[in-house]
């Protein structure tokens, strides 16, 4: 008895400890992970009212020039990509999978953006071109992720590049997350994420076009501010799936390391204790033989 | 008495929802007032106050940059700020507005922040005039 024994001991109690703290980051992601669907939730009769103006404008505006960020550029000789990862490590393959995504673009040819520092920790240790880096608290505001977007836009606009892509992690189920990548700039459809679905998006087109709206100042002058913001609004929406899809990943993650952890401890108290009788009965035989000899 | 059906929705919440007799908003052409059948219009606004009547009371709200749709009987008012008389904070408004000025004085910023600081202004000042003007300050 001795070394062995206490050995044993030592790394249940290491074990343990893990496993507490593991167990403790689950519900705090689990908790997150509520708040981050609710926000998404919360977004949702903005993302319907702002389709619904989109659609009634690009109606009365169908005969107007279009807006530069709307418009499809000839030759695509620059590409942007904002990447939208973690701040934090431990959510499983989430980032991993993400990053996979980014070997489709051409380094030479690509400029990344990076929210989340651990995009920023890739794209340079990648040597990738890093544009910008932005980081979002936890519970970031819509003005600030407008930072992001903001930038991406002026890069558009400024000819720097010619397509802005979104990568992000799509919010799919607790367990199933996507990584994906949208384009953004140019705009293509005014289809607000996956949260509406398409038929919501075609009936509120219809409900636009028996309406004829005056605008103010001018149908242009309404689009020149409604574009740029839908673009902030997609990014925002983006930035809350990956978000939601961040916590469930790490959910998930710490479940399965609390799981193993307690396989470990029942594995090691096992052995403990066939130790710890090993150790007992050798030490009653030898008691046993000592009295034998003597008597 | 008709009556119009007002949402305010930022991207964080539905703000306010209700029927009301009476809206003023902010608009970038300056003050508009919308009855019930006003005629369909989509308009921007600009970070200022909007005020509702209902029931023959007036609730003032604070609200930053966003657009409104009006139809005869509905009026949704998309922003990205939205914050009744009790939500806001008038140290916090303040303060902001300092911190902003002081930006400014600075000087060595970009066009681009110098847009942003205003932008916080506006929208702080719009605070503030809401948070005093109960008070007749």
């Amino acid at each position: 008895m001795g070394a062995n024994t206490r050995d044993i001991r030592r790394r249940i109690k290491s074990v343990k400890n893990t496993s507490q703290i593991t167990k403790a980051m689950q519900m705090v992601a689990a908790a997150k992970m509520r708040k981050a669907q609710m926000r998404a939730l919360n977004g949702r009769p903005y993302a319907e009212n702002l389709s619904k103006m989109l659609a009634a404008l690009a109606q009365a505006g169908g005969s107007t020039e279009l807006h530069p960020l709307l418009q499809e550029r000839p030759e695509v000789k620059r590409e942007l990509v904002l990447v939208i990862a973690t701040d934090k490590g431990l959510c499983g393959a989430l980032n991993t999978n993400l990053f996979r995504e980014l070997g489709k673009f051409d380094p030479a040819k690509t400029t990344f953006v990076s929210v989340g520092r651990k995009a920023a920790q890739f794209l340079s240790r990648m040597k990738r071109d890093l544009g910008a880096e932005f980081e979002l608290k936890e519970a970031f505001t819509f003005l600030e992720s407008k930072q992001a977007s903001k930038f991406v836009i002026n890069k558009f606009l400024a000819g720097d590049v010619d397509k802005v892509s979104v990568a992000f992690t799509d919010f799919i189920s607790t367990i199933n997350q996507k990584p994906t990548i949208k384009t953004i700039l140019p705009v293509q459809d005014f289809e607000l994420s996956d949260l509406e679905g398409e038929q919501g998006s075609k009936k509120v087109e219809a409900a636009a076009s028996t309406v004829d709206y005056i605008f103010e100042p001018s149908a242009s002058g309404v689009l020149e501010g409604l574009v740029p913001h839908y673009v902030h609004f997609a990014v925002y929406q983006m930035v809350l799936e990956s978000r939601a899809s961040e916590h469930s990943a790490r959910m998930v993650a710490m479940k399965n390391a609390t799981d193993n952890a307690k396989q470990l401890i029942k594995d090691l108290t096992l052995q403990y204790n066939k130790v710890r009788q090993a150790a007992i009965t050798t030490e009653l035989l030898e008691i046993t033989t000592a009295q034998m000899a003597l008597g | 008495m008709a009556t119009l059906h007002l949402e305010i929705v930022t991207p964080e919440a539905r703000a306010y929802s209700d029927d009301v007799e009476l809206v003023v908003l902010p608009a970038v052409e300056g003050e508009m007032g919308v009855y019930p059948q006003h005629i369909p219009l989509i308009t921007q606004l600009k970070p200022g106050e909007l005020v509702v009547t209902k029931d023959g009371k007036k609730i003032h709200l604070a609200v930053g940059e966003g657009f409104v749709e009006v139809t005869g009987t509905t009026v949704s008012v998309l922003v990205d700020m939205a914050l009744t008389e009790a939500d806001i904070d008038e140290n916090a408004a303040e303060d902001a507005v300092k911190r902003a000025e002081a930006r400014l004085k600075e000087g060595n910023i970009g066009d681009e922040e110098t847009a942003l600081v205003q932008a916080a202004i506006a929208k702080s000042m719009a605070q503030l005039h809401v948070k005093r003007r109960r008070r007749g300050i």
